[in-house]
């Protein structure tokens, strides 16, 4: 059994404009241990799917449906209460801005204390200890100082490090980290990846890691899903998704990326246009009014399933095998131009 | 600052330059006090920048957030005031100048900002924002200025159905398409681009990066692209400028200084670079550079980079390194350069006792 497994999720917001849907029918799965890369463009669903999983996106004007089974129970179905004693505990998340995240009238060792005194039954005393101990594991010189400071007092890296720390408190079994490095200089992130993959290694926990940026997948990953407008449009291991990518809009991601290890190439390949609004977003395929390879057949939605690719490489695209192999080679490299006629 | 530096001209190219900043400095002032306040120290954002820019040609400015980047864009365009230092724009004398000895410079230095949604008026229509800059400089009015901002508008990819709209109408990628078109207005010769792609997604970066690429060519621009991303920097310039704390550490031809990095910092800046393929990745020694970035504020004596810097020794932290030449227009300022076999390179030493 999967340690997470999520079955067509569904998050739709009623809005004064209509109803957005910005998770449109999403399954995937963490195994034990393993991390999982979720890659996508801004307004693309990664977040909100993986708020989901942690209840934060319920709301009135929210309508969320399919199953959430997490060690075989459904969150899905968990009321507030019962939501509350696994986030946090098994599950625990870390935003993008450290800074924002951390409230900046508290000293950043209360704000730890609080999230180990809400979910264990432990002294003070060992409650602070252990935050101690947890600012160490994270990198942080001088812990027992520095839980006496604010936020404001932590450099941003510094920051990210107390998050970690505080999401760690309870030794959660999956970690959702969204955009964790982004908001970071590379000296830093790198930092921060590092830690993150030590931490794995140590405690055995699952990562769930979204991020816009290709490089930093290729770093941490072991399996992959590519997102786009609300739904996953491929999903499969490191390698299979950069060297043997099945659909259009992946083959758009890797080209139109600037290499930092190559000589610079003549042009940069391009996705045109923009992604659509969810709100009325295009019939069939979602890509296809910027995909140059679209054909009629991608009115309809393709499922999720193998098609091209080899046994657990899955996408969202109507094209044979053969025409993947050959379109998505531009000059030798992979992207996405419209053939020449 | 170096005194071979200023003889020989930071770069080889010093004669044809269209931009010369010489030992430039931009302090701000650290004051305490209400009615009668004191200054109690100062944040050296940019301290001694010598750079030249040559016609044509795109400079890559790269560096971690608070090394100066920004300060020294600003500083260049006198939008900020020099504390000291000299700027020279096609062999005229700019610190210095004020109000209306300024404006006619204007046209020539064009800016494009990070922030697409901050830095367009949100009560203005397109069509204004891109054509004030004609308007102010009285070089166009009436029918005769809406022509030149159509013409401007289908240049950078947008139609004239998009004149008459306002800026929250359009996406990131769009408002950065008007942004540069407000710049193209003056038909400048030096545009400087702080960050003109970081606040996009990735798709959209590309058709940016192509876009600003394509202008270079037919309005025969210069640039001055900042950012913060190598991959995009490596694609984009001809030569690289990189700051640490602000200090130009090193400066050569993009592709020397990607492959022959002499510069720790610039190695380290490299090597914890994620790159986007993960047989690369998994092959290469990882090197994590430990602690943060001090502050400028207080910045650590001689070497800058000493406290974080791998290859330190004694010298680092008493004797400043001056930026040296280290041949093809590759200058750095290193007392332990690497991928050089020249120690004679290597021109400071320890002070005899």
């Amino acid at each position: 059994m999967s340690l997470l497994e999520v079955q067509d999720l569904k998050v739709h917001f009623e809005t004064d404009d209509g109803v957005v849907k910005a998770v449109d029918g999403v399954s995937f799965a963490v195994e034990q241990g393993q991390t999982l890369g979720i890659v996508g463009e801004s307004g693309c669903g990664k977040s909100v799917a993986n708020m989901t999983i942690l209840g934060l996106t319920r709301g009135p004007n929210a309508e969320i449906s399919g199953r959430i089974a997490f060690e075989g129970k459904d969150l899905n179905q968990l009321d507030a209460d019962e939501l509350r004693s696994v986030r946090g505990n098994e599950i625990a998340m870390i935003f993008q801005d450290p800074l924002t995240s951390l409230h900046p009238f508290y000293k950043v060792g209360k704000q730890i204390l609080e999230a180990i005194l809400t979910h264990q039954d432990v002294s003070k005393q060992a409650a602070r200890r252990r935050a101690v101990e947890l600012l160490g594991l994270v990198g942080i010189p001088d812990p027992e100082r520095r839980m006496d400071e604010y936020p404001h007092e932590f450099s941003g890296g510094m920051r990210q490090r107390a998050m970690i720390a505080m999401a760690l408190v309870n030794d959660p079994k999956l970690l959702i980290a969204d955009e964790p490095t982004t908001a970071l200089d590379v000296t830093i992130q790198a930092q921060i990846l590092a830690l993150i993959e030590r931490l794995q290694d140590q405690l055995g926990m699952a990562v769930i890691l979204i991020t816009h940026d290709l490089g930093v997948i290729a770093e941490v990953a072991d399996q992959v899903n590519v997102m786009y407008a609300g739904r996953i449009v491929e999903a499969g291991t490191l390698d299979q998704i950069f060297y043997d990518p099945q659909h259009p809009y992946t083959w758009g991601l890797l080209g139109s990326l600037a290499r930092p290890d190559r000589p610079r190439v003549e042009r940069l390949s391009q996705i045109s246009g923009q992604p659509p609004s969810l709100l009325a977003p295009p019939q069939g395929c979602h890509f296809r009014p910027r995909c140059p390879h679209a054909f009629d057949r991608c009115t309809e939605v393709p499922r999720l399933e193998v098609r091209a690719g080899e046994a657990g490489h899955a996408d969202r695209c109507w094209l044979s095998a053969e025409q993947k192999r050959a379109l998505r080679l531009v000059e030798g490299r992979i992207g996405l131009e419209a053939p020449a006629a | 600052m170096n005194e071979a530096a200023t003889e020989t001209g930071v770069t080889p190219r010093a004669d044809g330059a269209l931009l010369e900043v010489r030992d430039l400095v931009k302090h701000f002032p650290i004051k305490v006090g209400i009615i009668f306040d004191h200054e109690t120290g100062r944040v050296r954002a940019v301290d001694g920048v010598s750079l030249d820019v040559a016609e044509g040609e795109t400079l890559g400015l790269v560096g971690e957030s608070g090394c100066g980047k920004s300060t020294l864009c600003r500083s260049i365009l006198q939008l900020l005031e020099p504390t000291s230092g000299s700027v020279r724009f096609d062999g005229r004398e700019i610190v210095g100048l004020r109000g209306r000895r300024l404006q006619p410079l204007r046209r020539e230095m064009q800016m494009i900002f990070q922030d697409p949604y901050a830095s367009l008026n949100p009560r203005k229509r397109v069509g204004d924002i891109v054509g004030d800059p004609l308007r102010l400089h009285g070089l166009a009015s009436g029918q005769e200025l809406k022509r030149q901002v159509h013409e401007l508008l289908e240049r950078v990819g947008l139609g004239p159905e998009h004149y008459g709209r306002f800026p929250h109408e359009f996406s990131g990628g769009q408002r950065q398409r008007i942004g540069i078109a407000r710049a193209l207005a003056l038909r400048p010769k030096l545009i400087i681009a702080d960050e003109p792609v970081s606040a996009l997604d990735v798709s959209i970066q590309a058709q940016i990066i192509n876009l600003l690429d394509e202008l270079q060519d037919d309005f025969k621009l210069t640039y001055i692209f900042v950012a913060h991303d190598l991959g995009v920097i490596r694609h984009v310039s001809d030569r690289i400028a990189v700051m640490y704390l602000g200090k130009v550490v090193e400066i050569g031809p993009a592709e020397e200084v990607y492959s022959n990095p002499i510069h720790p910092y610039t190695l380290s800046l490299l090597a914890s670079l994620p790159i986007p393929d993960p047989r690369e990745n998994r092959a290469r020694e990882p090197m994590v550079l430990e602690g943060d970035v001090p502050s400028p504020a207080n910045p650590p004596a001689a070497c800058r980079f000493h406290t974080r810097c791998p290859y330190a020794t004694e010298i680092c932290s008493e004797v400043e390194p001056e930026l040296v030449h280290h041949g093809h227009g590759h200058w750095a300022a290193c007392h332990h350069p690497l991928n050089r076999e020249h120690p004679e390179a290597v021109r400071a030493t320890l002070p005899q006792a």
